[in-house]
Formats: C-alpha cells, structure tokens, sequence
C-alpha cells in the first residue's frame, strides 16, 4: 500500500491536449485532512484499477463553498462557486465524481443556478456504475467476508439528494452482513458535522451529536461503520474513540471497503 | 319558517362572515412574504398532494398517533356531510331532509355514527396520552401555555361535539320508536341506539329538548370551532393541503443562491466594471432589498404559510439531532415564533397602518442567534414533518442577516470564512499544499 500512485492533474492533461473521462473533485478534507487523504487515496487506486482516465485540479481546486453557505455567508459561497465555474469552464470540464456529499450536493444542484452545469457523481456511484459495467470486478469472500458492516448515510447524499442505494450496493458486494440503524436511510441521523458545525464548537447541550450517532452505530454490534462522507468519518471515528471501541469497530469509507477487497 | 330558522340564518351569516373575515387576515398576513415561485410541475404538486395531505402518509410513519389521527381527519371530513344536512334543516325548518334517501341514507347515518364514536375515542385516547403519557415532544420548553391549552382545547371541543351529534341522533332514534310527530323513520343508529336505556324512558318533549339542544350546541358549536381555528394550530387542517402543494420539489440538500448576493458578485468579478461608478438611482420608492431575513417580510410567503400550517406536533423536533441532544435548537419552536410573530406584525398593521414599526423582529426579539447556529442543515426536521413544512429554509435565511447584514458570527466560522476566502479551504493549510497527499505514502 505504500508504493508512489499517479495522480494526473488537469493542468499537465490539457498541456498534453487530452481530456480526461472524469474529473476527480477532492475537497478540501480529502486533500487536507490525513484521515480523509487515505478515502481519496482508496478512491484513485479505484480508479487506476478500473482503468479510468481521471484527472484532479490539484492546486487550481478551491473550495466549493458550502460550510460559508450554510453558516449564512452566501457572498462567500458564490465568490467560490464562480471562480469554480471559470476553473472547471476553462477546461471544459463536463463530468465529475467526488469523495465528498457536501462538495456534490452544492456543484449538482447550486451551481446550474451560477451557470456551472456538471454532471457529478458521488463516488459510491460512480464505483456502483464501475461495477455494474463491467469495469471493475469486487472479490466477494476475502477479507470482509461475514462481517458486520452498517452504513451511516451521510445528510447531504442521503435526504439531501436521495442516494441511499448506491453505497449499500457496495457494501452487499463484499459478502459482507449488512445490519442497519433504526435511523437509517431518510430518517438517518446527523453525524453532527454539517451545516458548518465542523468549524465550530457545538452550542451549550447535555450530549455532542456525534456520542449519540455512534451510540446507535454500536448499538447494532458492528465490525465495521461504514460512511460516504470524510465529515461523518471524522465524526463517528472520534465517537468510536469516546466509546473506547477502536480495537472492535472500524469506521470506513465505501470506497475503502471496495480498495481493500480487491487488495489494491 | 319560524322564529327559530331565522335566529339559525343569523347566526350562520354572522359566523361564516366572521371567519371570512378572519381567513382573509391571515391571506394578507402570508402575501407580506415576498414572492416565490411555486407554479412549476403542477402535475408532481398534486400527486404530492395526494400523497401526503389526502393519503397522510407521512402520519403513518408513527403508525398510534398515524391511525388514531386518520380515524380523526377521516371523522372530520365525512361528517361535514351531515352539517350540511344540518344547516339546510336549519334554514328550512326541516327535518333530516335527506331522508328520502333511503337505504343510502342508512348508510350514512350508520357510518357517521362509527366515525364519530371513532374521533371521540380517539381524542380520549389523545387527551390521555398527552397529558398523562411521557412523550418528550409533548412537554418541550415551548408547549406550556397556550399552545398546551390550545391542544387540550381542540381535543376537548371535538369530544363534546361528537357527543353532542350522537346524543342528537340517540334522542331522534327513540322519538323515531315512539312515533313522535315530525321525526321520520329514517337512518340507521349503529351507536346511538346504544343510549336507548338512557333516554327510552323519557318522555317526548324531554327528549325532544335533549334532541334541539344537542342538535343547536353541535351546530352552533361547529361554526364557533370554525371561528376557532384562526387563532389555533388547529389551522392546519385547512392548510395542510396548500401547504404541501406548494412545498419544495428541488432536491432537499439545494438551497436558493440569493440573486441580489449574485448581483454583487457579478459586478465584483466583472473586469470591464467601473469601481468608481456611482451605483444606479434606486427605484422611486423602492425600499432597499436585505441580504437574508431579519424579520417575517423578509421570507417568502411559503415560510409564512408553513407557520400557520403547524399543528405543533413537534416530528421536526423529536428528530432534531440539535434538539435530540439537548441544544436549544427546536425546529417548531421556529415555526411558532414565526407564527406569532406574523400574528403581530398583522395586528400592528391593523392598528397602526402599513408602516409602523415596533422595533420588534423575528430575529433577535423571537429566535435567538443561539439556536440558529445550533443547526446541522440535515434536513431531518423537513422530512419529518406529515405537511412537508421547511423550518430550515427559515433557520438559514436568518443566519444569512446575521452574518452579512449584522456580522455576527460564531469566532470560530469568523476563521473558517477567513480561511476560505484567502486559501480556498475552510482551514489555514495554504493552497499551494493541496495536492501534497499525492507525494505522502
């Protein structure tokens, strides 16, 4: 796992006048946070593994804007959003995937309205489409086999745009039991990230949103908790440690799953 | 007609008027939001319509309270079937005009009899859970006073009207046995007949009395209800159907970019503009337009119907990952204050004219920047709610007034905008290092 992994950029792609099938957009967490940077990691060794041309924007990649347009600041939020736009526009760029719901709730549905018009894919997604294409095959039977495994659905993916099958198709491809949460799907409850809490102390209150999500989690005796999102990562790992439960329960993203399993 | 049908034609005008008048209030009251278009893809609107108002379907998700609320709002519709027989005898002195029916009319009598011994278990059943029952909703901060006396109100006057129909029909049922001049032989009382040992002993014009007493208390009691609703949750059984017609069918995570903000921007961005160029002479009259909302004017009519479409049930709170973990962040309490803010602002536009101000506003004097920043944007509140009302929608507008018009902001988002704005990441890492996870093992 610790050889070097190409990561083309878009700047060195249009240099040498090609165009990639999918942007990868990787966040700002993917990029920054060392726990999220092994989710986008496991996601570009998906791609590699299924031979897709993919490229990031690296430096030129910016903020997407949501946490400054959920807190209220909607000036900052579109000032992004169209540098953004001229970014992606400048390359002509049409098609993206992302490891991050918020990143892909706000360039799907906010940016049409600034004149950004992508088609993007969440990675569970796009991975699913990998999958069903024939593209990239999962070896059930390894190492997730008969493990207990449930999936916290991230607000921004889940209720936010309805995308509750796809990273449970994953999940089901691993031979792998998948247990649920009484919250789960639409009713899921918050990690207690979103809406720019992640920058923030939580307002006075007698629990952290997080202790009580991961409460339930462990409630339904997983090995795994499995995740969309690198917020709800950071949220549910810290509550696991709260917990003491790190040595019992994992906390993964999707994509990490379907890297380890096919041992890439 | 008689002295009777005359003093029923009044009181009728005058309550049906008075709730006209009330109704047209509130109109005017939700029209002071600005506009928003809710006129696309009707055909989806009424199918959700359908779905979610006339089917109830997100009532059911909570399957005791769901059904014993459908025995409820099935009771309130089908009866009115008989109000309207009631109001016609009322006007010309008739009895059960609808008699000719026959059988049918059997079968109507007969059910509405199940239905209202349904609704009056039900509302027990309600009561009881309510106020003996420990269903944390129920008892939050913001259900004591009137909006607890208010539920307890409504269950209890629906009680008494149930009892007031089936004693009506009960009494009827025995002058039908007795032959009684004017009563006709028809209808059929699966439930009344029951009080057969109560009332079979008395005489006709007992019973004739407890039949016109029942028979004026239920309909008196039905127009006074009517007049009721304006000043109660219970509203939402009139807007429950607009409401849900004209809710949000953009996908739930999508949140309006503000095209004043995307006036600025552009302008900002725009290199051929002039920095030094005056800006345009506003419109004569033309009242400069707020960024986000400080008070009920400033959301737009939709927000302001969602208020007066809230019964208070509190499925938004109970499901608030803020509320559930004790923050004070209550998404009904939202829908409330907006509510009865709203309620002022129209009293003081009564009063005072157009253009008075209070020095009062939603933000601030009613919700405070506490709760505000308190939400986790996660939409659990919107899909929970069984008339598909937005408190988010509302949350989010004001935390805009706060931090552009009022920059007022938790210290901590002071940084992560500061940061986003000067290297394009909500944390102080530079830019430059963005794709440095490429080169780390």
């Amino acid at each position: 796992m610790s050889e070097y992994i190409k990561v083309p950029t878009m700047a060195e792609m249009a240099a040498a006048g090609e165009m990639p099938e999918v942007l990868f957009w990787v966040g700002c967490s993917g990029s920054f946070d060392d726990r999220a940077k092994k989710i986008t990691k496991a996601i570009v060794k998906i791609l590699h593994a299924a031979d897709v041309k993919f490229a990031v924007l690296g430096t030129e990649e910016s903020c997407t804007g949501d946490p400054a347009k959920r807190a209220g600041n909607e000036f900052l939020f579109q000032m992004q959003a169209m540098m953004n736009i001229q970014v992606l526009d400048g390359y002509g760029i049409k098609n993206l995937i992302t490891g991050c719901p918020h990143c892909f709730n706000t360039i799907k549905n906010e940016y049409p309205g600034l004149g950004g018009n992508y088609k993007i894919q969440h990675h569970s997604q796009f991975i699913q489409g990998l999958i069903n294409e024939g593209k990239l095959t999962i070896q059930g039977g390894g190492v997730f086999k008969g493990k207990r495994i449930t999936f916290h659905d991230p607000c921004y993916l889940g209720r936010g745009n309805n995308v509750y099958d796809a990273p449970r198709s994953l999940i089901e491809k691993l031979d792998a039991e998948l247990v649920e949460m009484k919250r789960c799907k639409s009713k899921g409850l918050c990690c207690g990230a979103g809406g720019a809490q992640m920058w923030k102390e939580a307002e006075p209150g007698n629990k952290e949103v997080n202790v009580e999500r991961t409460e339930e989690a462990l409630g339904v005796k997983p090995n795994i908790i499995a995740t969309g999102c690198p917020f709800c990562n950071t949220m549910m790992t810290d509550g696991v440690k709260n917990f003491n439960k790190e040595d019992e329960t994992q906390v993964m993203d999707v994509a990490e799953l379907i890297a380890q399993a096919n041992d890439l | 007609m008689g002295i009777s049908n005359i003093i029923f034609i009044v009181i009728l005008i005058a309550l049906a008027g008075l709730f006209a008048f009330q109704v047209s209030k509130i109109r005017r009251n939700i029209l002071l939001g600005k506009d928003v278009d809710r006129s696309d893809r009707k055909g989806e609107r009424f199918a959700m319509m359908a779905r979610v108002a006339l089917g109830q379907s997100k009532m059911v998700v909570r399957p005791l309270a769901g059904i014993m609320h459908i025995f409820i709002y099935v009771g309130f519709v089908i009866i009115n079937l008989e109000v309207l027989e009631i109001i016609i005898d009322g006007i010309f002195g008739t009895h059960r005009i609808f008699a000719f029916l026959g059988g049918f009319y059997d079968i109507l009598i007969g059910s509405f009899e199940i239905l209202a011994i349904l609704v009056l278990l039900a509302c027990v059943v309600f009561l009881v859970r309510r106020n003996i029952g420990r269903i944390k909703r129920l008892h939050a901060r913001e259900m004591t006073s009137w909006p607890k006396n208010d539920a307890n109100l409504i269950l209890i006057i629906e009680i008494l009207l149930m009892t007031a129909f089936l004693s009506m029909n009960g009494a009827d049922y025995v002058l039908q046995q007795k032959g009684a001049e004017h009563y006709v032989q028809a209808g059929a009382y699966p439930v009344s007949s029951l009080l057969l040992p109560v009332f079979g002993d008395l005489s006709i014009s007992t019973l004739i009395g407890i039949e016109r007493g029942a028979w004026w208390f239920h309909i008196i009691g039905i127009l006074l209800f009517l007049n009721y609703l304006p000043i109660s949750k219970h509203f939402h059984i009139l807007l429950a159907f607009p409401n849900v017609y004209y809710a949000k069918l953009i996908p739930k995570g999508e949140f309006t970019n503000l095209s004043n903000v995307t006036d600025e921007v552009n302008l900002m961005m725009d290199p051929e503009a002039d920095p030094y160029a005056a800006p345009p002479e506003p419109e004569e009259g033309a009242v400069p337009e707020k960024f986000g909302a400080k008070d009920v004017q400033d959301l737009h009519w939709k927000n302001l119907m969602d208020a007066y479409s809230c019964t208070e049930c509190g499925r938004c709170t109970s499901v608030c990952p803020a509320n559930i973990t004790g923050k004070l962040l209550s998404p009904r309490k939202i829908m409330m204050d907006t509510r009865d803010r709203l309620a002022e602002v129209g009293k003081n536009i009564d009063q005072h004219g157009k253009d008075h101000n209070d020095g009062k506003s939603l933000l601030y004097d009613y919700i405070t920047p506490e709760e505000l920043w308190a939400c986790t944007t996660c939409n659990a509140c919107v899909d929970a709610c069984p008339v598909n009302i937005d408190p988010l929608e509302i949350i989010v507008d004001l935390r805009r007034y706060m931090l552009m018009e009022d920059a007022k902001s938790p210290t901590e988002w002071n940084s992560m905008n500061t940061n986003i704005e000067n290297n394009g990441a909500p944390w102080a890492f530079p830019a430059t290092d963005r794709l440095k996870w490429a080169e780390e093992n």
